[in-house]
């Protein structure tokens, strides 16, 4: 099968600090990849280059089979590739549902003032996505009155509706509790699986990583320095090390 | 917004007339302003300050009279159309520019290009009579010619239904995907990006529309006074829609009206008992609603209309 996403030799620097050193990689249609590693290491910056906040000095970024390395956010967002941010990212001024229909809206194309935000398909279909992410009852409530754990939930159904190829999750359970976590990503990873939408995400919970990840990346100095099974790759004596901390 | 409350001020607007008919003139130079403050108030929506949109109801109101003065059209119908398409033309043109900017630098480049408007139509004296100004004849209307005080009971009727429409069609666009997409700008432009929406294009769109309505505004100043004059571009008018949009709020179209209404009446009124004493009420007014209603005058209007929650 060939991948969704395809990264060669990409590299990208601030002053000295070389925050992508030749990263390769590959993402696989209907995966759900977790990217681990130190702080600095490069984990966000990838994120960035992929959905186009900052271009690359050098490689290759090939989505679907098509250059993206170059392209702006939103064309990126355009082809396929959504994201969810590290701080949720959301409409602070409107409720839970309308931020939903705005993304609805954007796919179906946001230049008409025919009809309202709350149409009846649109409505429909945000209210659908807030039901998997399970914030139906939260529907009309003020982004801003919102607690961590289900902004979190928002940021990740807005980019939903957007009904992505491939999902890129910048640490989804950063300022959840421990136990909200695993209800967090259960429901992540049902909807990821449930909607067929390949995934990438970010994370510092190794127990998360563990549980959720079809494969893990481990990210240091700007490079993936082993990737594979997250059963063997936590257990490396590296990866203990250097990443978890444990000599 | 309801339409019983535009709808309502324009009743209310029609009838004055019949008890002081001089303030027919006064609101219809009042529904020119609501115009171009409801443009005003649509950037506001996406956070974005223009102190120079007097730029666009001078543009507007020169249009009408460039056309008239230059044979085009005298008919007050075409007149009003064709500023209106004009002062969108440009508002595209100069919005191209805008766009790209946001905050204290939006403003400012805004109450830039109105002066230096300002002073090309000062100085041009060949083609815009320079700070005398320009004549406006009484236009036809459908062909129809009018006596003078026919014409300007029409034209405060035709303005008060003009002020309906446009605070209809804003409404309708500010619940639009598009509209809501501007208020989006002013809260998460980062994450409108993302959604695949660009920003820009949003706020152009806005930017074009607000032109228009100034535009339309200016127009009908214009052929209400019978003259324009570069003061029509000047900051402290421009400064003076902003103050007009937020004294009248921004929650809904009807409040540029109400706060040109507002400003209007206070100053005709005011101007009877002491020379500058509207400019302290109005100071005074604007003070309230900063304070203690922060959704404008029409936010109380709104306020009186919302269900009140069960005991």
């Amino acid at each position: 099968m060939s991948p969704l996403l395809s990264v060669r030799d990409l590299r990208v620097s601030f002053g000295g600090v070389k925050a992508a050193d030749g990263v390769d990689l590959d993402i696989h249609p209907h995966e759900v990849v977790a990217v681990v590693g130190p702080n600095g290491s490069g984990k966000t910056t990838f994120l960035n280059l992929c959905t186009g906040y900052i271009s690359p000095q050098r490689g290759a970024i090939t989505f679907n089979g098509e250059s993206i390395a170059r392209l702006s956010p939103r064309a990126i967002t355009r082809r396929g590739i959504a994201r969810a941010f590290q701080i949720p990212q959301l409409f602070t001024g409107h409720s839970l549902l309308e931020n939903v229909m705005l993304a609805v809206a954007a796919r179906h194309g946001i230049w008409t003032a025919r009809r309202p935000l709350a149409h009846g398909s649109t409505r429909e279909e945000a209210r659908e996505m807030l039901a998997l992410l399970a914030l139906a009852e939260l529907a009309d409530q003020p982004t801003a009155s919102l607690p961590e754990g289900q902004r979190k939930l928002a940021d990740i159904a807005i980019a939903l509706a957007l009904k992505p190829r491939l999902l890129l999750l910048d640490e989804p359970t950063s300022g959840v509790s421990t136990a909200e976590k695993s209800a967090l990503m259960d429901t992540i990873v049902t909807v990821l699986r449930a909607e067929k939408v390949t995934a990438l995400f970010v994370e510092h919970d190794m127990n998360v990583v563990e549980r959720y990840a079809d494969r893990v990346l481990v990210w240091d100095a700007g490079r993936v320095v082993v990737g594979g099974a997250p059963a063997e790759v936590l257990r490396s004596a590296m990866v203990l090390e250097r990443v978890i901390g444990i000599a | 917004m309801r339409l019983g409350h535009i709808l309502f001020l324009a009743v209310v607007a029609a009838l004055a007339p019949l008890v002081l008919p001089w303030l027919g003139f006064v609101l219809t130079l009042a529904v020119g302003k609501g115009l171009a403050a409801l443009g005003v108030a649509l950037l506001l929506r996406a956070g974005l300050i223009s102190i120079g949109h007097a730029l666009y109801l001078a543009i507007g109101a020169y249009a009408t009279a460039f056309l008239m003065q230059g044979g085009v059209t005298s008919d007050l119908v075409l007149l009003l159309a064709a500023a209106t398409v004009i002062t969108t033309a440009s508002g595209l043109l100069v919005g191209l520019f805008m766009v790209r900017y946001r905050a204290i630098f939006f403003a400012m480049l805004n109450l830039a290009v109105s002066m230096v408007f300002f002073t090309a139509l000062s100085k041009l004296y060949h083609l815009t009579g320079g700070s005398d100004g320009l004549r406006v004849a009484t236009p036809t209307l459908l062909g129809v010619e009018l006596d003078r005080a026919t014409f300007d009971s029409v034209l405060n009727l035709g303005a008060l239904v003009l002020m309906v429409g446009a605070a209809l069609i804003v409404d309708r666009y500010l619940k639009s995907p598009l509209g809501e997409a501007l208020s989006a700008v002013e809260t998460n432009e980062v994450r409108l990006e993302y959604l695949g929406v660009p920003a820009r294009g949003v706020i152009l769109v806005a930017y074009a529309t607000s032109a228009a309505l100034a535009g339309l505004g200016g127009a009908i100043t214009a052929v209400a006074i019978g003259h324009v004059v570069p003061e029509l571009s000047y900051w402290t008018l421009s400064g003076q829609l902003v103050l007009i949009a937020v004294l009248g709020g921004i929650g809904g179209a009807p409040g540029a009206f109400i706060g040109a209404f507002f400003l209007e009446l206070v100053r005709t009124f005011a101007t009877g008992i002491a020379a500058d004493a509207w400019n302290a009420i109005i100071g005074i007014a604007l003070l309230i609603v900063i304070f203690f209603l922060p959704e404008g005058l029409y936010g109380i209007v709104q306020r009186l209309g919302r269900p009140r929650p069960a005991a």
